[in-house]
C-alpha cells in the first residue's frame, strides 16, 4: 500500500514535470517536417519560466473567477494525471474516480475556462467560449462512447481494471476497439485544440478557438494555463496508450517492471508525438462548421464500435 | 405490509398540512396587513422543515395509515405514509424551506393586493402537494391533485393584469385538466374489482385488484398521459415554457423544482405500487419519450434568450432524463433484474431530489436578477457578478450542479444513470440491447449540451460587461433571499459530496418500489454501485485532494513568483473602442445550436433594415409541436363547435324538441 | 482448430481478421454514405471491393472452399480495377468531379444509417444461428452494407453515385452469400459478374447520352422531362 502511495505520487509528479517535454517534442517534430529549424526540446520550459517571471496584467473588469480559473484548471489536470495509469497499474488513488468522473473533471476545467473567457466581456473571449463549448458538447459524448465501448470489453469503468483486462487478454483483434481507437484520436484532437479542429499556433483571431479564450491572460496566469494545456495533451496521450496499447505498464506489485515501463512510456509518447506532428503537417485546419461533422463522425464511429461489439464479440 | 394505526408519523405530516392550511386561511382576514402577510412565509418555511423531518421518519419507519373522517359522509379520506411518499416529502420539505425563506425577502416589495393573493395560495399549494403524497384513495388523490393545480394556477396568475400572464395561466389550467381527465380514467380502470362502492377506490383495494394485461396497459397509458402532462413530457410540455416565466420566481421554483416531481411520484405509485405486473414495452415507451423530452428540452433551452424560459426548457430536459431512468427501471424490473432496477431507480430518485434543489436555486436566483435589473431578457443583462457577488457565487454553484459537473450533486445522479445504462448488456430483447447504446449516446449528448446551456446562461447574465447602463444601479439580494439561496446551494454541495449517505437514506423508497436496495460496495466514503470492481466514485476524498493540490499550486506560485499584478484596460487584441455590445448576445451564443439542430425547430428571424438607426436583430425559435399537434387540435375543436352551433337556434321550442327526441330514443333503447 | 464457443464467439486468428475486415466494410459503407465527392466515392468503392476480396480469400484458404478463389479473382479484377478505372475515366471525360449534393442532411442520413445497422443486426441474428459457416456472425454486417448502399442510392441526386450505390449493394449481397453459405455457385457468380460488367458499360454509354440530351447529370432534370 505504501509502495503504491509512493508510486502514485511519483507518477503524478512525473506527469506534471514531463508534460511540457511532450509539447516540445511535438513542436520539434513538426518544425522538422515542415522544413524549419526546430526549437530546442526545452523551449516550452523556457516559455513557462519566462511567463512566470513576467508582470501580470489583469483587465480592470476581471472578477475573482477570472483569477481563480488558472488554478482550478491546473489542479483539475493534475488530478486527472493522478488517475490515469502511466507507469504502473497500482494507483491507490484511482478508485476515487472512474473514467466517467475523468470526463467530468475535464468538463469542469473547460467550463471554468469558458466562464473566465466570458468574464472580461470582450468580443473574442465570448467567441472563443462559444466555440469551445460547441466543440465540447460534440466531443464529450463521443469520448464517453469510446470509454463505454472499452468498458463493455473490460466490464469495468475503473481505469486500472480496464488496463489490466486489456493488457492481459489473449491476443485478439477487437474490431470495436479499432473503431473506438480512431474515435478517440479524433476526440483528442478536438479536445486538445490541435489541427484540424483548432490551430494551437494561430495568430488570426477569427479562426481561434482555444487561444481566443485565453487572450486576456498574462504572466503567471498564462503560464499556468499553458502548462495545463501541455498536461492535458500528456494525459490524453497517456489515456490513449493505456486503453489501446497498454502493453508494458507495470502490473500491481511488480516494482521490477518499472524501469521497463518507463522506457515503454517514453517510446510510446515519442511515437505518439511524432504521429501527431505528421498528421498536423498533412492536414489543414477545417472550417468551423465542418467541426460538427468531424466530431459527429467520431461519435458515429464510437457507436458503431459498440454495435459491432454486440454483433461480433459477445 | 402491516399498517400500523395508533402512533403515527402520518399524523405528524397531517399537522404540517394543517399548519399550511391555517396560514392560507389566516391570510384572508389579514390581507391588508403587509407585515403579517410577510410573517407567514418564514412560518411556512419552518413547516417545510418539519415536513422534511417527517419525510425522513417516513423513510426510516414502517408504513403507517390513517383514516380521517372529513369530506362527504361515508367518504373518509384515507392517508398513508410509506417510504416512497416519505422520500417525496423530504424533497418537498427541503425545497419548500429554501424557497419560502427566499420568498419572505422577495415578496416584500410587492404591492399589497398581489402579496395577499400569493400569501393565500402559496401555503395552500404546499399543503395540496403534501396531500397528494399522502392520499391513499383515488378520491383524496384527485381532490388534492386538483387543489394543487388550482392553487398553482392562481399563483401563476397572481399578476393577472398582464395579458401574457393570463394566457399562460389559461394554457396551464387547460393542460392540467386534460391530465386530470386522463388520471380519472386511469383510476376508473384501476378500481379494485371484488370491492364495491367507495372501498373500490382505495389504493389498498386497487393493489389487490386483478387486471388483464390490456386493462393494465390501458391504466398505465392513462397514467402516463395524466402525469406526463403535469411533468412536461413531450409533446405535453407546451405549458411549461409559458407558465414558468409568467409566475413570480419563488412560485416558478416550487413548480419546477417540486410540483413536477409530484407527477413522477404519481407514475411511480401507479406503475410500481398499484399495478402489480408491468410489461416491457411500457419501459421502452417511457424510455423513448424521456429521451425525446430530454433532447428536445435541452436544444430549445440553448436557443432561448429569456432567462426564465431557458430554465423552464431546462426543466423539461431534466424531467426527460428522469423519465429515461424510469423507463430503464421498468425494463429491468420486468426482466427480473431487480438489482439493476434498484440502480436505475436510485438514479431517478437522486436526480429528482437534485433537480428540486438546483432548479429551485436557479429560479430564485433569477428572481433576484429580475428584481435587480427589471428584465428577464438576456440582451439587457450582463456583468451582474460584480454588482451581486452573493447571488453570483451561489448561482455559480447551481449552474455547475445542473451542468452535471463534479463535485456537485448533478454529477452524482447522472453518473448513476450512465452506470445503469452501462450495466444493461444482456437483456432478453435483442432490439433493446442494440438500441441502448444509441440511447446512452443520447443521454451523454444531453448532459454535454446542458453544460453548453449553463455556460450561456451564467456567462451572459453574470459575466462580461453590463449590456444596459441601468445595470450600474443593480443591487444585491437582501438577507432573506441570500439565506434561502444559501440553504439550497449548500444542499447541492452536500448531496454532491456525500452520495453514499444519501443512497442509504433513500434506499427504503427504492426497496419499496424495486423490491431491492442498491448495494453500495464501497463503504461510506466511496460510491460503488453493486460491485467496487466495476465502477466507483468518491467525491469527498477526491475533492479534498483537488483542494490540496489547488492550495499547493497557489502557494508554490505565489511563494516563488512574487511579481505584482497590474490592473489595466482589457487588451482585446489591441482594439481600443470596446463596448458591451461587442460581446456575444444570447442569440449569438445559441446560434451554433440553432444551426446544427435547425431541423427540430422553426426559426423566425428579424433582420435590421439598412435605414434603421437602432438596428436590431432577433431570432426566435418556435416549438414545432404547436404546428404539428396543437394548432390542428384547436382548428378541429373550432370546427366541431361550429357544427354544434348549428343546433343552437335560441328558440325554446327547438330545445324542447331536442329533449323530446332524446327521451324517445332513450325509451326505445330501454325497451 | 476452429473452436466455436457456446455464445457463438469464434476464436482463431484468421476469423478475427475476417471480423475486422467485415467491420471495415461497414465503415466503408458509412464513409460512402458521408462522402461528398464523386472521385472519393469511387476510391471508397474500390477499397470496399479490396476488403471484400481479401476477406473472401482468407475464408477460402482456411476453410478449403477453393471455388471461392474464383470469385475473389473476379472481384479483384472487376470491382477493384476495371470498374473504378472506368468510372474515373467517365468522371474525367464528363467533368463531373464536383460535389455530390445529398438530398437529406448529413447528420440525419447518419442517424438513419445507425438505425438501419441496428435493424440489420437484429434481422441477421436468427438467420446466422441457422447458418453453418464459420463466419456467420458477419451476416449482420453484410445485410447492413446492403441496406446502407440502398440508403445511399436514395439520398443522391446524380446518376453516377447511384450506380456506385448499386454496385456497393452487390458487394454486400456477395458478402452475405459468403458468410451464410460460402458463396453462390460459380455459375451464378460468373453470370452476375458479367451482368454487372455489361451493365456498367451500357450505363457509361447512357451517361454520355444523358448529358448530350439534358446537359446535366442531375436526375432531377429527368423528372422535369417526364412532367411535360
Amino acid at each position: 500500500m505504501s509502495g503504491g502511495v509512493v508510486l502514485q505520487g511519483l507518477q503524478t509528479v512525473l506527469a506534471v514535470l514531463a508534460a511540457p517535454l511532450l509539447t516540445g517534442w511535438t513542436n520539434q517534430c513538426r518544425a522538422r517536417l515542415q522544413g524549419r529549424r526546430p526549437p530546442p526540446l526545452w523551449q516550452s520550459y523556457r516559455v513557462l519560466h519566462k511567463l512566470f517571471l513576467k508582470e501580470t496584467v489583469l483587465a480592470k473588469e476581471a472578477s475573482p473567477l477570472f483569477q481563480a480559473t488558472p488554478y482550478v484548471v491546473f489542479s483539475c489536470m493534475v488530478l486527472a494525471a493522478g488517475i490515469v495509469p502511466m507507469l504502473a497499474n497500482d494507483l491507490p488513488f484511482s478508485p476515487v474516480a472512474d473514467v466517467i468522473a475523468l470526463v467530468g473533471i475535464f468538463a469542469l476545467a473547460r467550463v471554468f475556462l469558458a466562464l473566465a473567457a466570458m468574464d472580461v466581456g470582450t468580443a473574442f473571449g465570448t467567441l472563443g467560449a462559444r466555440r469551445e463549448m460547441l466543440v465540447a458538447f460534440l466531443a464529450e459524448p463521443a469520448l464517453l462512447m469510446v470509454f463505454f465501448t472499452v468498458s463493455l470489453i473490460s466490464h469495468s469503468t475503473q481505469l486500472p481494471l480496464m488496463v489490466h483486462v486489456l493488457a492481459h487478454r489473449k491476443f485478439a483483434i477487437y474490431p470495436s476497439l479499432a473503431f473506438a481507437g480512431v474515435a478517440f484520436w479524433m476526440v483528442s484532437v478536438a479536445e486538445n485544440a490541435r489541427i484540424p479542429v483548432d490551430n494551437p499556433t494561430t495568430h488570426l483571431e477569427l479562426t481561434m478557438i482555444h487561444e481566443a479564450m485565453i487572450l486576456e491572460y498574462s504572466g503567471r496566469y498564462l503560464a499556468l494555463i499553458e502548462w495545463s494545456v501541455a498536461l492535458k495533451l500528456f494525459v490524453y496521450s497517456a489515456l490513449g496508450i493505456a486503453l489501446f496499447v497498454p502493453w508494458g505498464i507495470a502490473p500491481v506489485g511488480d516494482e521490477a517492471a518499472l524501469p521497463l515501463a518507463l522506457l515503454a512510456l517514453v517510446a510510446k509518447m515519442a511515437v505518439g508525438g511524432l504521429v501527431l506532428a505528421v498528421l498536423e503537417t498533412l492536414n489543414a485546419k477545417m472550417r468551423l462548421f465542418r467541426v460538427p461533422e468531424f466530431l459527429g463522425t467520431a461519435f458515429l464511429l464510437a457507436v458503431l464500435g459498440m454495435l459491432i461489439h454486440f454483433l461480433l464479440e459477445s | 405490509m402491516s399498517e400500523i394505526t395508533g402512533y403515527q408519523p402520518v399524523a405528524m405530516v397531517w399537522g404540517g398540512v394543517l399548519c399550511w392550511l391555517a396560514l392560507a386561511l389566516l391570510a384572508i382576514p389579514l390581507r391588508a396587513h403587509k407585515r403579517w402577510l410577510l410573517a407567514g412565509f418564514p412560518l411556512a418555511a419552518l413547516t417545510g422543515l418539519w415536513v422534511a423531518a417527517v419525510g425522513v421518519a417516513g423513510l426510516l419507519l414502517p408504513a403507517s395509515a390513517q383514516i380521517v373522517p372529513v369530506g362527504f359522509p361515508g367518504l373518509p379520506v384515507h392517508l398513508r405514509l410509506d417510504a416512497l411518499s416519505g422520500f417525496f416529502l423530504l424533497l418537498l420539505g427541503m425545497g419548500a424551506f429554501g424557497v419560502s425563506v427566499y420568498a419572505r425577502g422577495y415578496f416584500q416589495h410587492m404591492e399589497i393586493g398581489e402579496l395577499a393573493r400569493l400569501a393565500i395560495w402559496y401555503p395552500a399549494f404546499l399543503a395540496a402537494m403534501t396531500l397528494v403524497l399522502l392520499a391513499n384513495d383515488a378520491y383524496a388523490f384527485m381532490v388534492a391533485w386538483e387543489l394543487m393545480a388550482l392553487s398553482s394556477y392562481f399563483l401563476v396568475t397572481s399578476d393577472y393584469r398582464v395579458e401574457e400572464i393570463r394566457k399562460a395561466g389559461f394554457l396551464y389550467l387547460l393542460m392540467a385538466h386534460i391530465g386530470a381527465v386522463a388520471l380519472l380514467l386511469c383510476f376508473g380502470v384501476l378500481q379494485g374489482n371484488g370491492h364495491t362502492g367507495d372501498a373500490a377506490f382505495t389504493f389498498s383495494a386497487m393493489r389487490h385488484g386483478v387486471l388483464t394485461p390490456t386493462q393494465a396497459s390501458l391504466a398505465f397509458l392513462f397514467a402516463l398521459i395524466g402525469f406526463g402532462a403535469k411533468a412536461g413530457l413531450v409533446p405535453l410540455h407546451v405549458w411549461l415554457p409559458e407558465a414558468h416565466p409568467a409566475a413570480p420566481s419563488p412560485v416558478s421554483a416550487l413548480m419546477s423544482g417540486v410540483m413536477l416531481k409530484m407527477a413522477l411520484y404519481g407514475l411511480l405509485r401507479v406503475g410500481f405500487d398499484l399495478l402489480s405486473v408491468r410489461q416491457e414495452w411500457w419501459g421502452v415507451l417511457v424510455l423513448v419519450l424521456g429521451l425525446m423530452t430530454a433532447l428536445y428540452g435541452v436544444i430549445f433551452a440553448a436557443v432561448q434568450s429569456d432567462i426564465k424560459r431557458l430554465l423552464a426548457w431546462s426543466s423539461i430536459e431534466n424531467i426527460g432524463l428522469i423519465f429515461t431512468g424510469l423507463g430503464l427501471a421498468i425494463i429491468f424490473s420486468v426482466e427480473g433484474k431487480s438489482g439493476l432496477a434498484a440502480l436505475a431507480l436510485t438514479a431517478v430518485l437522486y436526480h429528482a431530489l437534485n433537480h428540486a434543489l438546483f432548479k429551485s436555486l436557479l429560479f430564485v436566483g433569477t428572481g433576484s436578477v429580475l428584481h435587480a435589473s427589471g428584465t428577464r431578457l438576456m440582451s439587457g443583462l450582463g456583468g451582474l457578478m460584480r454588482k451581486m457577488p452573493w447571488t453570483g457565487w451561489l448561482m455559480l454553484l447551481g449552474v455547475l450542479a445542473i451542468a452535471g459537473l463534479p463535485p456537485l450533486n448533478g454529477f452524482v445522479s447522472e453518473w448513476l444513470l450512465l452506470q445503469a445504462f452501462l450495466f444493461t448488456p444482456g437483456l432478453d430483447l435483442h432490439y433493446l440491447n442494440m438500441m441502448l447504446p444509441v440511447a446512452t449516446a443520447s443521454v451523454a449528448l444531453v448532459i454535454a449540451l446542458a453544460a453548453y446551456v449553463m455556460v450561456k446562461f451564467y456567462g451572459v447574465v453574470f459575466l462580461g460587461q453590463p449590456r444596459n447602463p441601468a445595470l450600474k444601479h443593480a443591487h444585491e439580494a437582501d438577507i432573506w433571499q441570500r439565506m434561502g439561496m444559501l440553504w439550497l446551494a449548500s444542499a447541492c454541495v452536500l448531496l454532491g459530496l456525500l452520495p453514499s449517505a444519501v443512497i442509504v437514506l433513500i434506499s427504503p423508497a427504492v426497496q419499496q418500489v424495486a423490491g431491492r436496495v442498491l448495494t453500495n460496495d464501497g463503504g461510506w466514503l466511496v460510491l460503488a454501485p453493486m460491485d467496487a470492481a466495476r465502477a466507483s466514485y468518491a467525491p469527498l476524498p477526491f475533492w479534498l485532494a483537488t483542494l490540496a493540490v489547488l492550495l499547493l499550486v497557489y502557494g508554490l506560485v505565489r511563494f516563488r513568483y512574487t511579481g505584482r499584478v497590474r490592473r489595466s484596460a482589457a487588451w482585446q487584441c489591441g482594439f481600443p473602442a470596446v463596448t458591451a455590445r461587442m460581446q456575444d448576445s444570447a442569440e449569438g451564443f445559441g446560434q451554433p445550436i440553432q444551426h446544427i439542430f435547425s431541423s427540430f425547430m422553426q426559426v423566425d428571424r428579424q433582420y435590421p433594415q439598412p435605414q434603421d438607426r437602432t438596428p436590431h436583430y432577433a431570432s426566435v425559435s418556435i416549438d414545432q409541436w404547436w404546428h404539428f399537434l396543437y394548432l390542428p387540435i384547436v382548428a378541429a375543436t373550432n370546427w366541431l363547435s361550429q357544427q354544434t352551433a348549428r343546433l343552437q337556434h335560441g328558440r325554446i321550442q327547438w330545445y324542447l324538441t331536442y329533449s323530446f327526441i332524446t327521451l324517445l330514443v332513450l325509451l326505445v333503447f330501454v325497451q | 482448430m476452429i473452436s466455436t464457443g457456446a455464445s457463438g464467439m469464434i476464436s482463431g486468428w484468421y476469423l478475427q481478421i475476417v471480423n475486422l475486415l467485415a467491420a471495415l466494410l461497414l465503415l466503408i459503407s458509412f464513409a460512402m454514405l458521408a462522402q461528398r465527392r464523386v472521385a472519393g466515392l469511387i476510391s471508397l468503392f474500390a477499397w470496399q471491393g479490396a476488403a471484400l476480396a481479401v476477406s473472401t480469400a482468407i475464408v477460402a484458404v482456411f476453410t478449403a472452399q477453393w471455388h471461392l478463389l474464383y470469385s475473389v479473382a473476379l472481384t479483384l479484377l472487376l470491382k477493384v480495377m476495371i470498374i473504378p478505372w472506368f468510372f474515373y475515366r467517365l468522371v474525367r471525360k464528363l467533368g463531373m468531379s464536383r460535389d455530390v449534393e445529398p438530398l437529406l442532411n448529413h447528420s440525419l442520413t447518419m442517424l438513419t444509417g445507425i438505425v438501419l445497422v441496428i435493424f440489420a443486426f437484429n434481422l441477421a441474428l436468427p438467420i446466422s444461428q441457422m447458418a453453418g459457416t464459420v463466419m456467420r456472425s458477419t451476416l449482420g454486417i453484410a445485410m447492413a452494407c446492403v441496406l446502407l448502399s440502398f440508403l445511399m442510392m436514395i439520398t443522391r441526386t446524380k446518376a453516377l453515385p447511384q450506380v456506385i450505390g448499386f454496385m456497393a449493394m452487390e458487394n454486400g449481397i456477395f458478402f452475405a452469400a459468403t458468410s451464410a453459405t460460402y458463396g453462390m455457385p460459380l455459375v451464378v457468380e460468373l453470370g452476375v459478374a458479367l451482368d454487372v460488367l455489361v451493365g456498367v458499360f451500357v450505363l457509361g454509354i447512357f451517361f454520355f447520352q444523358i448529358r448530350e440530351t439534358f446537359e446535366s447529370m442531375d436526375l432531377r432534370q429527368m423528372e422535369k422531362r417526364k412532367e411535360h
